[in-house]
Order: C-alpha cells, then structure tokens, then sequence
C-alpha cells in the first residue's frame, strides 16, 4: 500500500459515538476545548462530531480526488498529495479565503481574530502517513468506525460491510464518486443528507466549472487581439478616405465654380 | 494666522477630515487584531462587503475606462474624446482603490505578490490577480498622459501618445479577461450560489453590465462633478451616451432573460421568496427601468431624466454584485451576513479617499476638456482646442516653460 493515495472510511453503523476520535486529533494537534463539546469545525477542530440520538457523524475534509479548494488557490498554496490528503502551507497562502468559498462542503476554517491568519483544516495527519502510521483518528477508534487505508481498499471494504450485512446500511457508499470522488468515504444507515454529498452537483469535479472557461483565453486573446487591430486599421482608413473625399469633393466644387465663372464671363 | 486659515474647512471637508481620523484607526485595529475584529466575516461568510462591493464593484465602476478608450482609439469614434479622461481617471483611481480595498481585505496583504511568482493557471483568482496588476500598470501608463502634460514634460506627453494604441488595445484585451472572470471565480460554486444568479453565463453576463455600467457611470459622474467642482461634460455627448446604455442594457436583459428561461428559471423569479424578491428589485429596478426611461427620448435629453437613468443602472449594478456575492449565499450557507459598523465604515474610508483623489485631479488636471472653451485654460496651464474639433493627442500644443 506504500505509494497508493490513503483515505478514510467512516461507518455510522458501526459509530458507538464515543468521539475518540475527536479527542485525539485534538490532542495531536495540542487544541484546546473538550471532545464532547466539539459538534462543528473550527480553527482548532479538524474533525467533529454531530450526534443525534443514535446517529453520530463525523465532520471533517473529505480530501476530494479533484479538490476545489486547491484548483481555486491563486498561489498553489492547496494541494493534492498523491499520498491522498489535501495539505495547506502558510507561508504560500495570501488569505484570499476563495478556498473557503469554492469548498462545496464548507470546510476550511479561518483564524479571523489573528493579525497572521491561515486557513486550517484536516490534513489526514500527512507528518504521519509519511512515517507509516495511520491518521491518529483511525488509529484511536476503538469500533472500525473510523478505518485507514488506500482509497481501493476502502472501497472494497465499504461494499463488503454492505454486503454482509444488507439491512444494516444504505447501499451507497458516499464519496465514491460524487464530484469526482472523494479520498473520505461513509457508510451510512439511511441516505444523509448532512453530509453534503448534494445528488444534483453529479460526479463531474467542480474544478471542470471553471477550467472550461479559463482555457479560453489564450484564444480570447489572440482572436480579440486580432479583432481590435483590425477594426483600428479599418475605422482609421474609413476616416481618412472620408476625410480624403470631402477634399477632393470641395477642390471639385472650387473648379467647378471656376469654370461656371469663367463660363459667365 | 496659518494655522486659524487651516481650521476654516467646509462642512463637507470636516466631514472627510472625521472619516479619515476614524477610518486610519479602524484600521490599525484590522492589521493588529484579525479580520474578526473589524468584519462581521465568518467561517460561513468568509467574502463579504469588501468582496462584494470594494472589490467586484469597483472593478465594474472602473469599466468606463475600457469602454470609452476603445471607442475612441480604436474604434475612432472621434465625438465621444472629451469623454476618454474622466473615464481614465475614474478607471486608474478605480483600480487604486481594489487594490488598496484588497490590501485590507485578504488575510496576509504581505504576500499579496506570491501569485506572480508561484503559478497555478487552474485558478480563476491567479487569472484575477494577474489581470489587476496588469491593468493596473497599463491603466497608470494611460493616465500618466495627463501628468506630463500637468508637468510639461513635452517627451514624455510624446512617447506616452505614440504607445497609446497598443496600450488601449492591451487595456480592453486584460479589462474584458477581468471583468469576466469576476463572474467565473463564482461558477465553481453550483451548489451554494442560488440558481438565480448561478449560471454558466455568468463571466458574459458580469462583461455585459460592466460595459453597462461603465457607460452609466460617465454620465453620474459628470453631473456630481458638476455639481461639486462646476466642471461637466456637455449635455448632447452625455445624451448619446445614454443611448449607448440604452443598447448595452437591451442586450443584457436579453441575455438574462433568455439565460433564465432556458434553465426553466423564470418561475422562480416570480415565486417571491427571500431571493425572488431581491432578483425582483435588482432586475426590474437595476435594468428594465433605465432601459425604458433612457429609451424615451425626452428623458434621456432632460439632465435630470439622464441623471436618474444612469443611476439606476448603477444601483442594479451593484445589486447584482452583491446579490452573487452575498445575498445569493444566503440560502445554501444558513443565516444572513450583513457588515459590521467598522467593516462599512473602512468602505466608506476607501470611497473617501477616492473621492479626494478625483477632486485633486479635477483641480490639477485636464479632466473635462469640454470645459476649457469656457476659460478655464488658467486653471491649468495647458491650452487644449476648442471641444468639437476632434483632438489628435500629436496636435495637442504643449507650451513651453
């Protein structure tokens, strides 16, 4: 599995809500605050946890395949790691926040009370991938709620847990391939609408939106440059032959004034 | 005796004296404590007025510059050069101000100079910035004009005349790359922008009404400029103006409207929801109004009538800016955003500042040609011809020192 891009499976079947998880990458990541506490992501909580009633899901970045906010980063300051997490790095970052706008599940957070604000989100603990080891997340869940592992393998698991156990879960598993597939995938009891894998947005990834009209304008400019030079020379020659014609149209009535004189006399 | 001359301000320049003060400590509040601390911005808001208006509206307002530079140079359209400087200066000072807006705005204005030299061409805000910091350059080259002329620099008025139509050339090329691709940074978000303003026009649709606006703002100008400084340009120019918007709109409400109805749109528009109505009054308000008013001759010859025209379609404008940037949002994201006291107040600083700037070149500089048949030739230095003649930039005399 050593070069193949991670991922993470979250199961809500499986999901005992005992927010180990939460906990962790709190700790990891020295944040303040209390696990049980954490139910929206913020600057300092990369994952949270909404529960209601029996139902716990997990928030966090989905590492999509083909992630909007890297595509929207003016700077390259996002990126996609072929080891699957999307990283951020400060001091490339302007703070334009389009990352913000551009993620369609509403991710990245902002230090807004710094006079040196980054953006801060879920790096699927890349220090760690990188030596190895398993997002602290995965490896603090005590349930196989939350699981590590290549993207494929995941997957696999995902459509086993359904199979094996059919009545149990929704037959989808989120992030597979809506917009492009995501690196964070969820096995769900019921379809859930919360984790806003929105059905209208489809499976094509939304940096296509964009990319569609940028690739445009090596053409704009060239076939616009043309057009511009061209009507310049053209209005500026109609100006002149106009320009041209009235002079001459005066000289002809002047002669033929003369002549009507010469004539009279 | 200096410093009692110094305290007999107008109300007018007290007024600008208190928005300074206030607005120069606003902001040392924004640089030392965080966005969060002047801004009503949030993790579910994070673009705002400053976004909204400073940036996406000052960018439009600056449109006039393109515009009337195209159809003056190349265009040839020799009638409407009178128009060509306030539509520069507007555009240059424009631009100054985005740029300055967006110094406040993005969180580290330190490293507002990376997307120069760390590249991602996938970005629509790596085209953005690449557009303002050339449009910029090319927009302070065509108003330098004006400067050496201010200086008698008779070389330099020289080279600046001989690199003019390339320089206007590569001024629409970068204006119209710009102007569309304030309204591409929004097609990559489908599921959040509400389908009334979502749509794959948007980079036409944001061209379209920034030459709309442009135009109209030609005509709100020269008449606050007459009111303020006793300078404007002459009634039958501003009129054909305002025909040229009547055109521009035309086009734009058809595109809109057409855009609409084949996304099957229309009945939205008119089912009165919090974004139907806000679309209700941008649209009906912003655009048909002033297409109908200025396409009544009477009107459009009336400087009254011209006037409201003109400033309608400005409004829309900027009701349709803010209607993509924010209010659009509103839907998808849960909750409202409105701007804090400081967050508009430091708008209200820049538009000051702005303001400033335009009377200092309105009193130093030859902004409205149009005027100098009226003696006004001392107050700069500088004999222009008579308006009406067409003026050739080479056949400017230029007295010496």
């Amino acid at each position: 599995m050593s070069n193949e891009p991670r991922g993470l499976l979250f199961d809500m079947v499986r999901c005992a809500g005992c927010r180990a998880c939460v906990k962790e990458c709190k700790s990891i990541h020295g944040f303040p605050g209390e696990a049980k506490d954490t139910t929206e992501l913020s600057a300092t909580a990369y994952t949270a946890m909404v529960t209601d009633g029996d139902n716990h899901i997990r928030k966090m970045c989905r590492h999509c395949v083909k992630p909007s906010c890297a595509s929207v980063c003016p700077v390259g300051a996002l990126e996609k790691s072929p080891l699957g997490p999307v990283t951020y790095d400060a001091d490339k970052c302007i703070g334009c926040r389009y990352c913000m706008v551009a993620c369609p599940f509403n991710v990245p957070r902002y230090e807004w009370h710094s006079p040196v604000p980054a953006v801060r989100k879920c790096d699927m603990c890349i220090d760690r991938l990188k030596e190895g080891k398993i997002p602290a997340c995965a490896e603090a869940c005590r349930y196989e709620a939350t699981v590590a592992g290549t993207r494929e393998e995941l997957l696999e698991i995902a459509r086993k847990r359904i199979a094996e156990d059919p009545d149990m879960y929704y037959h989808h598993v989120y992030g597979e391939k809506e917009l492009g597939g995501t690196s964070v995938l969820f096995l769900t009891p019921t379809p859930v609408e919360a984790l806003g894998y929105k059905e209208a947005l489809g499976e094509t990834p939304l940096p296509s939106l964009t990319w569609n009209v940028l690739e445009k304008i090596p053409g704009i400019v060239a076939g616009g440059g043309a057009a511009l030079m061209g009507i310049w020379w053209i209005t500026r020659r109609r100006n002149e032959i106009a320009a041209l014609e009235r002079l001459e149209a005066r000289a002809k009535r002047a002669a033929a004034a003369k002549e009507a004189n010469h004539a009279v006399s | 005796m200096r410093s009692l001359k110094l305290w007999r301000l107008t109300f007018w320049q007290w007024v600008f004296v208190v928005i300074m003060v206030v607005g120069v400590v606003l902001s040392v509040v924004r640089y030392t404590q965080g966005l969060g601390a002047v801004t009503n911005l949030s993790d579910q808001f994070p673009w705002g007025l400053w976004v909204g208006f400073d940036l996406l509206c000052g960018v439009g307002l600056a449109a006039g510059g393109f515009v009337l530079t195209a159809v003056v140079y190349v265009f040839h359209v020799e009638k409407f050069r009178p128009v060509v400087r306030a539509t520069l200066l507007t555009a240059f000072l424009g631009y100054l101000l985005v740029t300055t807006a967006l110094l406040f705005d993005i969180g580290r204005p330190w490293a507002i100079w990376h997307p120069l030299v760390m590249w991602n061409p996938h970005s629509v805000m790596f085209e953005v910035a690449w557009c303002v910091t050339l449009y910029s350059t090319v927009l302070a080259l065509e108003f330098s004009g004006m400067v050496f002329e201010k200086l008698k620099w008779v070389r330099a008025v020289k080279v600046q005349h001989a690199i003019t139509v390339p320089l206007v050339i590569c001024g629409v090329l970068l204006s119209t790359l710009h102007q569309s691709s304030l309204g591409t940074v929004y097609l990559i978000v489908p599921g959040k922008l509400h389908a009334l303003w979502y749509t794959p026009a948007l980079p036409v649709l944001f061209w379209v009404s920034a030459i709309g606006v442009g135009l109209a703002m030609v005509i709100v100008e020269s008449r606050l400029s007459a009111r303020a400084f006793g300078r404007q340009l002459e009634m039958p120019l501003l009129t054909q103006v305002g025909r040229a918007l009547v055109a521009v709109l035309g086009v734009y409400a058809s595109i809109r409207i057409y855009d609409l109805a084949s996304r099957g749109m229309l009945g939205r528009a008119f089912d009165f929801s919090y974004e139907s109505s806000l679309f209700l009054v941008e649209f009906v308000l912003g655009v048909v109004a002033p297409f109908v008013l200025l396409a009544i001759p009477k009107v459009r010859h009336n400087t009254r009538g011209l006037y409201a025209g003109a400033l309608l379609a400005v409004l829309g404008f900027v009701a349709n800016r803010l209607n993509v940037s924010i209010t659009g949002f509103e839907g998808a994201q849960g909750g409202r955003y409105l701007p804090s006291f400081s967050e508009a107040f430091i708008t209200l600083f820049l538009v000051a500042l702005g303001f400033g700037a335009f009377s200092l070149a309105v009193r130093y500089l030859n902004i409205f040609p149009a005027e100098h048949e009226e003696g006004a030739h001392g107050v700069t230095g500088v004999a222009l011809p008579a308006a009406g003649v067409p003026q050739h930039p080479e056949v400017v005399p230029i007295p010496r020192a």
